[in-house]
């Protein structure tokens, strides 16, 4: 097997708070080892709810907030050990696509001179050709050449997340983290962008790094999925055996509350109790256990962390997945 | 029967200066009945929420409504009620809970005594017994240890719980319609399950009718008795649950079936529908959906289509799947 193009080991994200006026609290774990590897072409699906850890993961990967600890390698390379030139001339081939496009898009710039922002940082086009190419970009995303012109504010929800996608694929990634990347758009155009996504990836050949919170959306695009839960990956296989049989209590209950616009169909519905503890005080065995329904939860569920390991064409991180 | 609230040709408009009004809400009618749910669908800026508005009248000031409209609580009619009346009718006969608690609830004050305020506005309690009563709606609402929960303040509970607090204000005076506007849109879906589902419960154990505003046709779908479509200010479709749901009539209706992300779905890509959703500036002539619309013949660009009956409980407002004077 060829090596992944992105691989990542044991990633941990904590963050401090108090400390300096105030007491010092236990650090907040919002990511706590997580590991997964991604190929090239290949869209790894990212679910949790809010507070789970996923949009952390992806800065993390990206070192746009370094991890405390664990190692990502890109193309075979460990990122915490280039130095800053090398840097620069791989992030040119990882970039992020965020929810809120209005926010990641300079309002005094126009998003002609927005797209073309990383083709004049990484010299891919000459003077004479930029213009060319923002219009190219423009049109691969579905809009039309002559808005290079005209600034954010003049663009639908929709349009700027074409605006952001463009600008993110100027520098010709092999690999890009969404962030949500369509939870903010209305339905009828979600799925617009949801389909441009798709034919860049086949055109492209990107590798994704698809976060959300919404299991049916990641199902569109996801050929893996992989289950996050306060800080921690419950569950990890292909997108189709997890959603049509989650092992995990959590992913079930998770499957379960996906909203279904069919009221012919009566899945059976799990309804948690109460709410995701706080990362800052994560339980000590398995994070889900206050919450869990599993009959055979017991008192090594509250003592022991179950580690991921490998039951039938997945990863499962619970005692009793099997059984 | 007399229905519970009848709306009759709301129409909300907005002046502005050297100009035509903006008239994001036009013509919308329908009623509910007690205990009943209906829901009113839509994506954003389709006018849903200005309607939920209009019920309890919270329009800004500057909105006008128009001459013909009509919004009518068990027959007696709120437009020609002054001030004093309708803070009768808001609370203890509708009550409306929000999309985003943390802006509906003070955040210096204690939820308990918000829920408090909430009870004796409306009956002379004394305060002891306003507080009795508002552990007792936490309780209702689900919130756990609810003697310890009235003295926290709303930053110190989640989303979920303070969701559950705008409910127990809501609840507060037992009103007869809850006008929910995106109850459970900022919440996680294993809590919006949890909120649903609570919802449900209050309504059956209260005979409270609700009107559920929501872009989300899968949480509508088994909850809602009726339904309405909203698109550019007007109902384009409307009918019993079940009826439009297996045979979805209007264009974007449909699209909008097309368009959500299913579990079940098979390796097949969504079919969006093309365009986005015009500002109210910027609605077209005829039917406002035309210009997005694959089935658009020459009479909907100029003429705008009544709502019309096309099957029992089911109407439509479409030259097209409507078949009127084909």
């Amino acid at each position: 097997m060829t090596a992944p193009l992105l691989s990542v080991e044991g990633l941990v994200k904590h963050y401090l708070s108090g400390g300096f006026l105030s007491r010092a609290t236990p650090p907040v774990k919002a990511v706590d080892g997580v590991s997964f590897t991604i190929a090239a072409g290949e869209t790894l699906g990212l679910v949790g709810e809010s507070g789970s850890g996923k949009s952390t993961v992806g800065r993390a990967v990206l070192r746009l907030e370094p991890p405390t600890s664990g190692v990502v390698r890109f193309e075979g390379k460990d990122l915490a050990t280039l130095d800053a030139a090398t840097m620069r001339t791989t992030r040119r081939r990882m970039q992020i696509v965020f929810q809120d496009p209005l926010g990641a898009l300079n309002p005094r710039r126009t998003i002609g001179d927005s797209v073309a922002e990383g083709l004049i940082i990484h010299q891919l086009a000459s003077k004479r050709d930029l213009g060319d190419r923002v219009a190219q970009l423009l049109e691969e995303v579905g809009l039309d050449a002559s808005y290079a012109g005209r600034y954010p504010h003049e663009f639908s929800g929709g349009q700027r997340q074409r605006v952001g996608i463009a600008r993110a694929l100027a520098v010709e990634p092999r690999f890009v983290v969404c962030d949500e990347p369509v939870s903010a758009l209305d339905v009828s155009v979600q799925a617009q962008v949801l389909n441009l996504l798709l034919d860049l990836r086949d055109r492209r050949q990107l590798a994704y790094l698809f976060i959300a919170h919404d299991l049916a959306v990641v199902q569109q695009v996801a050929h893996r999925v992989a289950v996050m839960y306060l800080g921690t990956i419950v569950e990890l296989g292909p997108a189709r055996s997890i959603i049509s049989t989650p092992r995990h209590p959590y992913s079930q209950a998770l499957v379960s509350a996906v909203p279904d616009p069919d009221p012919a169909r009566h899945r059976s519905r799990i309804v948690l109790e109460g709410e995701p503890p706080s990362p800052a005080a994560p339980p000590p065995g398995c994070p889900f256990a206050p919450r869990c329904f599993h009959p055979r939860r017991d008192t090594r569920c509250s003592a022991e962390r179950p580690a991921l390991r490998t039951i039938g064409d997945r990863d499962v991180a619970c005692h009793y997945a099997d059984s | 029967m007399t229905a519970l609230l009848e709306v009759q040709n709301l129409r909300i408009s907005f002046p502005r200066r050297d100009t035509t009004p903006l008239v994001p809400v036009d013509d919308v009618s329908f009623e509910i009945h007690r205990g009943e749910v209906v829901a009113l669908v839509g994506e954003s800026g389709c006018g849903k929420t200005l309607t939920g508005l209009a019920i309890p009248r919270l329009l800004p000031a500057n909105a006008v409504l128009g001459d013909r409209s009509r919004i009518l609580l068990n027959g007696a009619d709120l437009c020609s009620l002054n001030e004093r009346a309708l803070r009768d009718v808001r609370g203890r006969r509708i009550a409306m809970v929000f999309q985003d608690p943390m802006s509906s609830l003070n955040p210096v004050m204690r939820v308990g005594a918000q829920i408090a305020e909430a009870i004796t506005a409306h009956a002379r309690v004394s305060s002891a017994a306003a507080c009795t009563r508002a552990v007792a709606l936490l309780t209702e609402v689900g919130i756990a240890d609810p003697g310890a929960r009235v003295d926290a303040y709303p930053h110190q509970l989640s989303g979920g719980m303070r969701q559950r607090v705008m409910l127990a204000m809501a609840l507060a005076s037992e009103p007869d319609l809850l006008i929910a506007d995106e109850p459970t849109t900022a919440l996680d879906v294993t809590v919006q399950a949890q909120m649903l589902e609570l919802l449900d419960t209050l309504r059956q154990a209260r005979g409270m009718a609700v009107l559920l505003i929501t872009h989300d046709l899968g949480i509508v779908a088994g909850r809602a008795n009726r339904l309405m479509v909203m698109y550019a200010g007007r109902v384009v479709e409307s009918g019993a649950t079940a009826a439009l749901f297996a045979a979805p009539a209007h264009p974007y209706t449909r699209g909008l079936f097309a368009s959500i992300p299913r579990l079940e779905a098979s390796t097949e890509r969504l079919t969006p529908i093309p365009g986005s959703v015009p500002p109210p500036d910027q609605w077209p002539s005829g039917c406002r959906f035309h210009p997005r619309c694959q089935a658009a013949i020459a009479r909907c660009t100029v003429e705008r289509p009544g709502i019309e009956a096309i099957g029992p409980e089911h109407d439509v407002a479409c030259w097209v799947a409507g078949g009127v004077g084909e």
